[in-house]
């Protein structure tokens, strides 16, 4: 195996974008400006790498007692009878709510993701009559301590009356399907459709058409932090403080509010350091309202914390989709048009952002190619399982997968090169600004040049002499190839579907003229901690260390809507320059009148004013600082203090992009796959720290790699989940991961103020078709068209053995 | 009236389960953290991660399966990585444990392999990181210069949903080397890209 900290690939010198970087050392140490574009060290790891981080778990109250939830062991049944009274009797217990206590207090567990025309049955915090997944909350315990919470669990007696189950979406739309919605009148919960172009003259006048069914399977997130909350209520002022592991505390807080009847000025949501979320904790969960609501019942500080096996069944899951697509070619290789019609399996009920996710899988269909005929509809099935949501990508990675799929299987069957294939289509820099089928507009982006920069950095042709050479000694080699383009930065309050929104931030400086930032994105170990600090230091010529940002807290925080999609540095990061701007003036304005001259002859030079022509005359943002607060010289009309407030609505989504492109060898007798090497070329735009972007991209390929190769969510025809636990479902570990040589590009966008594209996702978008795309191409002697995920050696084997039987 | 799925689910079980008898007098017994002799009060069934969780307030260490199948809860046992929440607190008496609060020494100086994670941005949400950092460290104490194969081995049990462990791997063999007395530096790669 090359190993990556052994052998680096010679290194082009395309320094001259870091050239003001001697050693990446030395730019951690020296900390001069411009700080963006530099690897600083995070701010976060000081707490993080020390054991000193506060997880939601690790929060102490006096007096906390505890709850623990009772979940539906049926996937499908009608709940006769519930008699808690033996739990009641065991000592230490001090409540236990069943769906029926709370229907009406709390109502129904909100969404976001609202879809005209699409059909949103009641979702119940704790299930009423009816449960319709294994791990449903049917009711929470409070006891004195966990222990006793979770015996006390196991002492309520339910009769449970077993219903039909089921489980495949394709099978839930069957006629005669059992339903899981009485008020509806089958299991579709609503169908999202992009059409554009003349789809059927296309097919009509397509040399040839390429089919194929693609399934994307059904993930767990899994945050190696399981969710947790901590509610405590303050009768005295009606304050309700709730700590939660969540990407979205100020959406939580204006959702809570409602549910909970608390005026959202009396409510306070707190995510303190959150261990990992990758969309999975974007959402009003039971637990989030229960714990609280027993909190202001019970008065006493009321904790729960989900146990990985909880994770698996009861967070939210991603992906699950069954495409049946085709595309139309024209002989030389042109894509006429391309139809596709998805299942998405949405799990038994619509959660926060269910219902969006898959409709951007149909408006990124087209991916990066140009396709003038295109249809594309999703429809949205109710199945008898935990609901579908965001999961790293959330929707992109499932268009992506299926066109670059596609563009092999088509190579594949039209007898062409599938690099060739693909650069006839993609659309270029010439084709910019280019409005996608779904309406969208590109606006920057390289395509053909990143898979050109993708192969050379890869060597591309001295590898196919190598695969040919292994092939003769029968070992198996594969190279897979991934073009992507995805949306991140949502978005535009107009956009639609909605989702995403502004963002919000407050920049203040102290009267020591020491800098808070406030920022309504909720950062999880993306290190915006730090990327924000860079900004600001820039901006206002501070350094760092005078840099406190504060996240996560909505009675600190005015405003926020939180962390998802790439926005932080893109929408979160562009309302902090705003504020930065906005305080420069004012800045400007006040040195101007403390060095008796006009704001335009004011010079900023790192933190110090000078007055243009004059140098000796200076004051510092220290100065400033005392003066804007001592407020007995201030110029006419302005303000005392010193803060900027703004909210930044972008104008429109942003566009990252890149080629990926990977190396795997498949074990002829074992049916295991080996990734070889790993290459990568993204443009996520600016970068303000490399080191941040560069970890982003390769836990990005990780997870991508995880789902080719290893994970899936499996279910029994109960809808008992066989795969509920780590040794059940396989995250990659340590040993699977290949060296990672990952370059940038960068075009610019004007999408936002700093220029950044977002980069969380782009890594898991191309990874997955890179990964698959190879392991097919390393099984092509065996003519295996094409194998769903994930490529487990029992699969592969399998194929291989039948293909030899054929032969 | 449905129609039952199987014979199997279409019965649904009495439930006998009686209510628990559960020791609830503490035991008292010594154990040493991270070089301080401790004396602690707990509850027999609790786990060594419990016990420094909930009796010590040592929240550094982490739970993240309580399975013992993903590695966050890791804490050094006389010198070897246990998972703590698979180790009954009744059996650290007279043992000398190390946790993550414990590895930068007293004055606050961090541990090689701590300063060189953050050089790498071996962590991200933090979660794993205490016992990546703890199982990397019986690594290097046992083997000062190990091979890519060998810290792969070391942190197999060790899951990181964010990194996609190569930062990590590089910042194992970063400290290794300062520690056998090289000048070195995190490779430009690393920290910008090739």
């Amino acid at each position: 195996m090359t190993m990556a900290t052994s052998k680096p690939p010679a290194r082009k010198t395309n320094s001259a974008k870091r050239s003001n970087v001697a050693s990446p050392a030395m730019a951690a140490a020296t900390r001069s400006a411009p700080f963006s574009g530099q690897s600083i060290l995070r701010k976060e790891d000081q707490r993080l790498l020390t054991g000193q981080g506060q997880f939601v778990d690790d929060i102490r109250l006096a007096d906390t007692v505890h709850m623990a939830m009772l979940r539906s062991p049926y996937a499908h049944a009608r709940i006769v009878r519930v008699d808690a009274s033996r739990a009641r009797a065991l000592p230490g217990v001090l409540d236990i709510l069943t769906g029926p206590d709370v229907k009406d207090a709390l109502g129904v567990i909100p969404v976001l993701a609202r879809m005209p025309d699409f059909k949103y049955p009641p979702h119940y915090f704790l299930a009423v009559d009816r449960v319709r997944y294994a791990g449903e909350p049917v009711a929470a315990v409070v006891a004195e301590d966990p222990y006793t919470a979770r015996d006390a669990v196991e002492l309520i007696d339910v009769e449970y009356e077993p219903l039909p189950v089921v489980i495949d979406a394709e099978k839930a739309m069957e006629k005669d399907a059992p339903r899981l919605h009485e008020e509806l009148q089958n299991n579709v919960g609503g169908t999202y459709s992009v059409v554009s172009g003349d789809v059927l003259e296309a097919f009509r006048h397509a040399d040839h058409v390429v089919k194929a069914r693609i399934v994307n399977q059904r993930l767990a997130p899994s945050a190696m932090e399981c969710r947790a909350v901590l509610a405590s209520f303050q009768p005295s002022d009606g304050t309700l403080t709730l700590w939660t592991s969540t990407q979205i505390p100020h959406l939580l807080r204006n959702f809570l509010a409602t549910t909970l009847k608390i005026p959202d000025n009396r409510m306070r949501v707190i995510a303190p350091d959150v261990g990992g979320g990758f969309g999975s904790k974007l959402n009003v969960y039971p637990e989030d309202a229960l714990a609280p609501f027993l909190a202001m019942k019970l008065r006493r500080p009321v904790k729960w914390a989900e146990s990985r096996r909880e994770n698996m069944r009861a967070t939210t899951h991603g992906r699950a989709q069954v495409q049946k697509v085709e595309m139309a070619f024209a002989k030389d290789g042109r894509i006429r048009g391309m139809r596709c019609r998805s299942i998405f399996d949405a799990g038994a009920y619509f959660h926060m952002f269910t219902a969006v996710g898959p409709t951007s899988t149909a408006n990124l269909g087209s991916g990066c190619y140009k396709i003038p005929a295109y249809s594309f509809g999703v429809t949205e099935v109710f199945t008898n399982k935990m609901s579908t949501d965001a999961y790293r990508g959330a929707g992109r990675p499932e268009a992506i997968f299926l066109i670059e799929r596609m563009m092999d299987i088509a190579a594949k069957q039209l007898g062409m090169d599938a690099v060739a294939l693909r650069h006839k289509n993609l659309i270029t820099p010439k084709d910019l600004p280019f409005t996608t089928p779904a309406g969208r507009v590109y606006d920057s982006g390289n395509y053909p040049r990143d898979l050109r920069s993708v192969m050379k950095a890869a060597g591309y042709d001295k590898l196919r002499r190598k695969q040919a050479a292994w092939r003769a000694e029968g070992r198996l080699m594969g190279i897979g190839i991934a073009s992507y383009v995805e949306n991140c930065g949502p978005g535009p309050t107009s956009g639609k579907p909605p989702g995403g929104g502004w963002e919000s931030a407050t920049v203040r400086v102290e009267p020591s003229g020491r800098i808070t930032v406030l920022t309504g994105t909720s950062p999880h170990g993306q290190g915006e901690e730090t990327t924000f600090s860079q900004i600001v230091a820039d901006e206002l010529g501070v350094p760092m260390d005078r840099i406190a940002v504060i996240h996560g807290d909505t009675l600190v925080v005015a405003a926020g809507i939180g962390t998802f999609g790439s926005r932080n540095t893109s929408v979160g990061g562009s309302a902090i320059l705003m504020s930065c701007r906005k305080l420069k003036e004012k800045i400007t304005a006040i040195a101007a009148h403390l060095l008796e001259t006009k704001p335009e002859r004011i010079v900023w030079r790192a933190g110090q004013l000078t007055v243009k022509g004059a140098p000796s005359k200076s004051v510092t943002i220290d100065e400033v600082a005392q003066a804007a607060y001592r407020a007995r010289n201030l110029p006419p009309g302005v303000e005392p203090g010193l803060e900027a407030n703004s909210f930044y609505n972008p104008r429109s989504l942003t566009f990252p992009s890149g080629a990926h492109l990977c190396v795997v060898e498949v074990d002829r007798d074992t049916g295991e796959v080996k990734l070889l090497d790993y290459y990568a070329v993204d443009d996520c735009g600016r970068v303000i720290n490399p080191l941040l972007v560069e970890g982003q991209i390769q836990g990005g390929i990780a997870q991508g790699i995880g789902q080719a190769l290893y994970e899936e969510l499996l279910f029994d025809e109960n809808g008992q989940m066989l795969t509920g636990e780590f040794m059940d479902y396989a995250l990659p570990h340590a040993a699977h991961t290949p060296p990672y040589h990952c370059t940038r590009s960068n075009t610019p966008t004007q999408a936002n103020l700093l220029g950044v594209k977002g980069v969380g996702e782009s890594g898991t978008i191309g990874a997955t078709p890179a990964v698959v795309n190879a392991v097919m191409d390393a099984l092509a002697p065996f003519g295996v068209l094409h194998l769903d995920m994930p490529l487990k050696p029992e699969k592969l084997w399998k194929e291989m053995r039948k293909a030899e039987v054929r032969s | 009236m449905p129609r039952a799925v199987t014979p199997k689910a279409a019965k649904p079980k009495k439930n006998t389960k009686r209510s628990p008898k559960r020791p609830n007098e503490k035991v008292h017994l010594q154990f040493t953290v991270n070089g301080e002799l401790a004396e602690v009060a707990f509850l027999p069934h609790h786990t060594l991660l419990e016990v420094l969780r909930e009796d010590m307030g040592l929240t550094g260490t982490k739970h993240g399966c309580e399975l013992g199948e993903c590695g966050a809860c890791t804490v050094i046992v006389d010198g070897k990585p246990v998972l703590s929440c698979l180790m009954l607190a009744l059996h650290a008496e007279g043992r000398e444990i190390e946790t993550i609060e414990g590895m930068a020494d007293a004055n606050g100086v961090l541990h090689p392999l701590q300063e060189a994670f953050a050089e790498l941005g071996a962590a991200q949400c933090g979660y794993c990181t205490p016992g990546v950092l703890l199982s990397a460290k019986k690594l290097l104490d046992h083997t000062p210069r190990p091979s890519l194969i060998q810290i792969k081995e070391a942190l197999a049990g060790n899951i990181c949903r964010c990194t996609g462990y190569i930062k990590i791997y590089e910042a194992v063999e970063l400290a290794a080397a300062r520690a056998a007395g090289e000048k070195a530096e995190p490779r430009k790669e690393s920290v910008y890209g090739y």
